[in-house]
């Protein structure tokens, strides 16, 4: 059976709904604008929020990336990457620095992104402060008054509880000065690449149909305390197995043959880019 | 004036109704209520137009029987809910020049932070019985506006001392713990950002004797050790005997007696006074 689907899947007036939910989410940085999360091809959970954004501003132009935990090659990205591709006919790509929509779950690639360029990130849960509050009602009054004692209240608990900052993901950040916002699970070293970006940041979570941004060349500051600063991951002095790369974002990895750990970039694109141009 | 002449917090003709009132009561006609509340329409008169002074180190008690008001006046204070009309002033805020009812709500949480401490009658509306002791104690004081783990970790070790918490439970939930002690992280909690004023609503109600004795004890330590000024709600005399220095009596929403709390319990002017005095065990 053959169905003709709208260009990018949904009819126009999901689309025009959902860009008026992320202007919005724009003009508010860090603030979650409510929208209609519509019914996807995919379980929500999947990346729909994400999904959704992307397919909303996606234009015969475009150059669509999608990476699932830093890989193009995962399950989740390829079918998003089939979905994109059969219902609007352009083309995807792996390059971080050709692609205009990047959509993504749990990272932000390694190489800069640019001016012009659209980071979307799939967000499982948008509120910060949810697990402090669990009423949505209680927590829009909290954000309405900026009072955000429960966040750091959080990071004072994990702090007794295991002596550091201890968030391995979604550690929550400041956006200009006013809303406190969860990253989506982006792990804390990619926390620093939102501050002053170059490219518009978009958080779609399709199941707690919540939309927020994050607009180019705003300051973006992850909480911590004073005698307790904000720290990255470290991966000390090692490198990439495959490429040499350091002082990027790594996957530790069990070799079961010889029985020791090694090494190896995350981000998979930048991993073959850096191997494509080694000389052999 | 001397600094104790001067109150630390009036409070002037607080009402609260919930409901909206009809013709029949609107017009503040006594007779129509049956106690206080209006037949025709349901509204509850919870409190009406009641006024108080508090003075720097004084303890006020607030007696009454169920009903009659007492946690109604308390929430109001804490801003846990609005009031319907009625003022209060703060010497510590603004130098008393705003009525912070009508303060927006930042305002008031301010307030709520930095100048005041509420004890509940049950920990569960005082206490985030998920986080850990020392956690509860640091969201107050994360509120007052530090960010500094060291600080706020030697602060809530020596306040959890001072309320007989023993250290090694200090990262323990208050969930864990039995009613006195959730009782006790609560003052500690309370007092954790030197608040001038403390509201504590029904403390000692449903501790064992022993329990309720040493938590007044520490109460009235406290008041003496800090100088902070204390309203203390009680339906139980004996609380308001060996706490209060001035008492007020509350009946049907409505101030009754207010007086020394010797003068009151030991020469009741009111009917209802001498009822509740007479029935004492």
């Amino acid at each position: 059976m053959q169905i003709d689907y709208n260009y990018a899947f949904f009819d126009e007036g999901s689309k025009r709904e959902i860009r008026r939910a992320t202007l919005k989410a724009i003009a508010i940085p860090g603030y979650q604008v409510p929208f209609a999360s519509r019914e996807m091809p995919i379980g929500r959970g999947w990346g729909t929020g994400g999904l959704q954004l992307t397919l909303s501003l996606v234009g015969k132009d475009d150059v669509v990336k999608v990476i699932d935990q830093g890989s193009d090659e995962s399950v989740n990205a390829v079918n998003i990457k089939k979905l994109i591709e059969k219902t609007t006919g352009i083309s995807t790509t792996d390059e971080t620095s050709e692609a205009t929509i990047i959509q993504s779950r749990h990272r932000i690639p390694e190489v800069p992104l640019k001016d012009g360029q659209i980071m979307v990130l799939q967000v499982p849960l948008p509120e910060p402060l949810r697990f402090y509050e669990p009423s949505e009602f209680e927590t829009k009054k909290l954000h309405a008054e900026k009072e955000y004692s429960g966040a750091w209240l959080m990071l004072f608990e994990q702090i007794m509880k295991y002596g550091n900052l201890a968030t391995d993901a979604d550690h929550p950040v400041m956006v200009d000065d006013r809303y406190v916002m969860a990253p989506s699970p982006i792990p804390r070293f990619d926390n620093s690449k939102m501050n002053y970006s170059e490219a518009l940041i978009l958080l779609g979570a399709g199941r707690e149909k919540k939309i927020y941004a994050v607009p180019p060349y705003t300051k973006v500051v992850s909480l911590a305390f004073d005698d307790y600063p904000f720290e990255v991951e470290s991966f000390e002095d090692n490198h990439c197995k495959q490429c040499g790369a350091a002082g990027v974002f790594m996957d530790e990895i069990y070799d079961d043959e010889t029985e020791t750990t090694y090494f190896q970039c995350n981000d998979t694109s930048y991993c073959v880019a850096r191997l494509n141009h080694q000389t052999v | 004036m001397s600094d104790y002449e001067t109150p630390i917090m009036s409070v002037k003709n607080l009402s609260k109704h919930f409901g909206e009132g009809c013709s029949n009561c609107r017009d503040v006609n006594e007779n129509h209520l049956i106690r206080n509340f209006c037949p025709d329409c349901g509204t509850v008169y919870a409190c009406r137009n009641v006024s108080f002074d508090l003075y720097p180190g004084e303890v006020l008690g607030i007696v009454g029987e169920s009903g009659s008001g007492k946690s109604t006046l308390m929430r109001s204070l804490y801003f846990d809910q609005d009031v319907t009309s009625g003022e209060a002033y703060l010497r510590s805020y603004e130098m008393g020049s705003k009525n912070v009812f009508e303060e927006s709500s930042q305002k008031k949480r301010y307030i709520r932070n930095h100048l005041m401490g509420k004890v509940y009658q049950n920990p569960m509306l005082g206490l985030r019985m998920g986080f850990s002791s020392i956690g509860n104690i640091a969201e107050k004081l994360i509120a007052a506006g530090i960010r500094h783990v060291g600080e706020m970790e030697s602060k809530g070790r020596e306040l959890l001392e001072y309320v007989n918490i023993p250290v090694y439970r200090m990262k323990e939930a208050p969930r864990n713990f039995s009613g006195g002690m959730q009782q006790r992280v609560q003052i500690a909690k309370a007092l954790s950002n030197n608040p001038p004023i403390l509201l504590l609503d029904e403390v000692t109600t449903g501790l064992d004797l022993s329990v309720q004795a040493s938590v007044l004890d520490l109460i009235k330590e406290l008041q003496r050790e800090l100088n902070v000024s204390i309203v203390i709600v009680s339906h139980d005399l004996a609380v308001i005997r060996m706490m209060a220095d001035r008492t007020m009596v509350m009946l049907d929403g409505k101030v009754v007696e207010h007086g020394l709390t010797d003068q009151v319990l030991e020469d009741p002017q009111d009917r209802y006074t001498q009822q509740l005095v007479h029935s004492l065990l």
